[in-house]
């Protein structure tokens, strides 16, 4: 807390397992959000792991069909509400955003260390259901499945309805942080565009999770008291949830998407040595995401039964997402053009990042498209879809983050051939993943089936030897880091040559 | 040892990260802000399914709100009107630094808000005997075969809302206890103003929930 006069890194000031986990730091704070979604990752990474080798058979191999259905479950439920909701915003963005705007701290320390305490108490419900009978309702919980089965329904819905909480708070506090909170000189068009992305997250995290709150609860009150409101035998309404649901995880995915485009409008300006192309486009483009974010998520309920006109509408408005995001896009191209390019490992995840997303995103607009979707929704090609875009475009943009922000967190440097290795291991293995997965997508491979058509094996094949390639990039990544943390040499102030405050 | 104003009350010292006094208030209520704009949004999915089943089921809403007493939900109306009123009082009373006056309001507002659940708790008990009540322990007699969704979404909106009131009790106990150390003074009366807020709005859901409920028809 006392870093204006003390020369000892953060790290040193005070010692103990005590002084982390009640610490007002929000670098402390940010720190104990990395290793935490770290571990996340590993184990939405591990039942990735062991769902692609169950598949790499048409009939079953290891898992039988429940235990296939709360395997996926548990990947996607530990994916995005351990993992990437809170990944980039708030590791990088409690770690960054106080001094990458000049204050001393976030607007509410407490507020923000109660956050990270919920964030924990919702993952213990979380693991807690995994031993209650892990739920095997996919992780959108759709009604009335989720109301009828017999799996730990509750304690996994509790635990997600928690750690909404958290993003919820954390959001509260980095806007009011950005309004009240900026040094005099430090006006609305100086703030780095890392921060235009992270207030645009705070606007939805703000105004879209309470309502996946509230329905979580009212999933939880039909459990237990039958309320009648979802459930069709007692005159309810399935379709009712999953408005409810995706009105909340629309914005989600661009929570999840927001920031990592702020990460990359820093790499590109430091890796390219040239300022930022179209600051304001790029600035504006990441509220008009938030703004249109709010208005798109029928697009999943195309074949749900929603009017045809509800249908055409939510269409139009998916395919104006893609105008800010290309916006970006372009905008960071131009800012490599003629610039001195320096290919370290941060680039190359930008690069990665810009290919992938793109493929993310045009797959996006077919998929928007309700003639095409009728016949890909539900099918793998959905699955490619949305990896290339969250793991295509928010994993690399975490990856980036890690890499680019290493030496400023931990003071220390890692090995950068090992890095470049890695990158090419996960990018590659990435691509001979989820590319594969397009092909029998389209051609009517369906989604969350443990047993397929043998037809289709020879791209489960492909897919599943591509997850070993991902997993030991992955693993020679934590190799090199934690080397880099037992080892490594001491980071120079500014070992990228960058132009930015923090 | 805390430092004391002249007056008597515990000077209050502006936390490390902000500048001046000004800057950590216009903070506190901007994040009080945001906070009760999650809030509404919390209560809006509730008024969605409420507007969604009363458009699939008219009939059974202009029948289920007759099983509704209109005097009981009259009755707390007018004591979490008195509250809010009350409440803004407080502040204003922590504004001019006038301790005794935030106290003896602050205490009237936490009394208007006991009356409120002992009424809400009798309109409870009501339905509970005549089972009224969510599909699992619905016993209640009416026409329609889905009364139980009224009192599905009857129960949820006003347990949520009730849990609201319980809170607010919780905040305004706590505000008592401060006020009475005399931390609030014309120079920092935030906590007050916030709770305020935050009263105002639990106010404002239950005015939309009387008649929503009560009034059908």
């Amino acid at each position: 807390m006392t870093h204006v006069v003390d020369k000892r890194s953060f790290y040193e000031v005070k010692k103990g397992f005590m002084s982390w986990i009640i610490t007002l730091d929000h670098k402390r704070i940010g720190i104990m959000y990395l290793v935490s979604v770290l571990i996340g990752f590993g184990l939405g990474g591990l039942f990735a792991l062991a769902l692609r080798l169950e598949l790499i058979t048409p009939d079953k191999l290891f898992m039988a069909d429940k235990v296939y259905n709360q395997a996926f479950t548990l990947h996607g439920v530990i994916m995005v509400f351990l993992f990437i909701i809170p990944s980039i915003p708030a590791a990088f963005g409690n770690f960054l955003l106080p001094l990458m705007l000049g204050a001393k701290d976030v607007a509410f320390p407490r507020l923000n260390l109660a956050s990270f305490h919920l964030f924990l108490f919702g993952a213990l419900f979380l693991v807690l259901s995994v031993f209650l009978g892990a739920v095997d309702t996919g992780w959108t919980f759709y009604a009335p499945y989720s109301i009828y089965t017999n799996t730990s329904v509750i304690a996994a819905v509790f635990g997600a309805f928690i750690m909404g909480f958290s993003s919820i708070l954390t959001g509260v506090n980095f806007i009011a942080t950005i309004h009240t909170m900026r040094p005099p000189g430090m006006t609305w068009f100086r703030m780095p565009l890392f921060i235009w992305s992270l207030y645009a997250t705070s606007i939805l995290q703000v105004l879209a999770t309470p309502v996946l709150a509230i329905t979580l609860l009212l999933l939880i009150a039909e459990r237990v008291m039958n309320i009648g409101i979802f459930d069709p035998a007692l005159g309810g309404d399935p379709v009712l949830f999953e408005h409810f649901f995706w009105f909340y995880s629309h914005p989600a995915v661009y929570i999840m998407i927001l920031p990592a485009m702020g990460v990359m409008s820093e790499l590109v300006t430091t890796f390219c040595r040239r300022n930022i192309f179209g600051y304001k486009y790029i600035a504006y483009s990441s509220i008009g995401i938030a703004v249109i974010s709010f208005l798109v998520w029928g697009h999943h309920l195309f074949v749900s039964g929603q009017s045809d006109f509800a249908a055409m509408i939510f269409s139009l408005l998916t395919f104006l997402v893609a105008i800010p995001s290309a916006i970006k896009i372009f905008n960071w191209i131009a800012t490599m053009y003629q610039g001195s390019i320096d290919p370290k490992t941060p680039f190359l995840y930008f690069v990665a990042f810009v290919l992938l997303f793109c493929i993310g995103g045009f797959t996006g607009i077919i998929l928007g498209s309700l003639s095409l979707d009728v016949n890909l929704h539900d099918t793998y090609f959905v699955v490619a879809h949305f990896h290339y875009t969250m793991m295509g475009g928010v994993l690399m943009g975490f990856l980036g983050a890690i890499h680019y922000w290493w030496p400023k967190m931990f003071g220390k440097m890692y090995d950068e051939f090992l890095a470049k290795i890695a990158c090419f291991l996960i990018v590659i293995g990435f691509n001979v993943v989820f590319f594969p997965q397009f092909l029998m997508g389209a051609k009517g491979m369906p989604r969350r089936y443990h047993v397929y058509d043998p037809e289709f094996q020879v791209y489960h094949v492909i897919s599943t030897v591509g997850s070993w390639v991902l997993a030991v990039g992955v693993i020679l990544m934590a190799y090199y880091l934690i080397q880099s943390i037992r080892k490594g040499e001491k980071a120079p102030s500014n070992p990228w040559g960058a132009l930015t405050l923090e | 040892m805390k430092q004391l104003t002249k007056d008597g009350f515990v000077k209050h010292e502006v936390a490390h990260h902000f500048e001046s006094a000004d800057q950590e208030f216009q903070t506190a209520k901007l994040g009080m802000w945001l906070f009760l704009g999650q809030e509404l949004l919390f209560f809006s999915a509730l008024f969605v399914a409420y507007g969604v089943f009363r458009f699939l089921y008219p009939a059974m809403f202009i029948e289920a709100h007759h099983h509704l007493s209109v005097n009981m939900g009259f009755l707390n109306t007018i004591v979490l009107l008195i509250s809010s009123f009350t409440m803004a009082m407080a502040i204003r009373s922590a504004q001019v630094s006038n301790k005794k006056h935030t106290f003896v309001f602050l205490l009237i507002t936490l009394v208007c808000a006991g009356m409120f659940m002992v009424v809400k708790y009798m309109e409870y008990a009501e339905k509970f005997h005549h089972g009224l009540l969510p599909a699992r322990w619905f016993f209640g007699e009416g026409t329609s075969e889905v009364l139980h969704i009224f009192f599905g979404l009857y129960f949820c909106l006003t347990g949520l809302h009730g849990i609201h009131v319980l809170i607010g009790m919780g905040l305004i106990i706590w505000l008592l206890i401060k006020t009475q150390r005399g931390e609030f003074y014309s120079e920092y009366y935030t906590p007050v103003e916030m709770v305020g807020l935050y009263w105002h709005l639990v106010d404002l859901v239950w005015i939309f929930l009387f008649p929503l409920l009560y009034l059908v028809g």
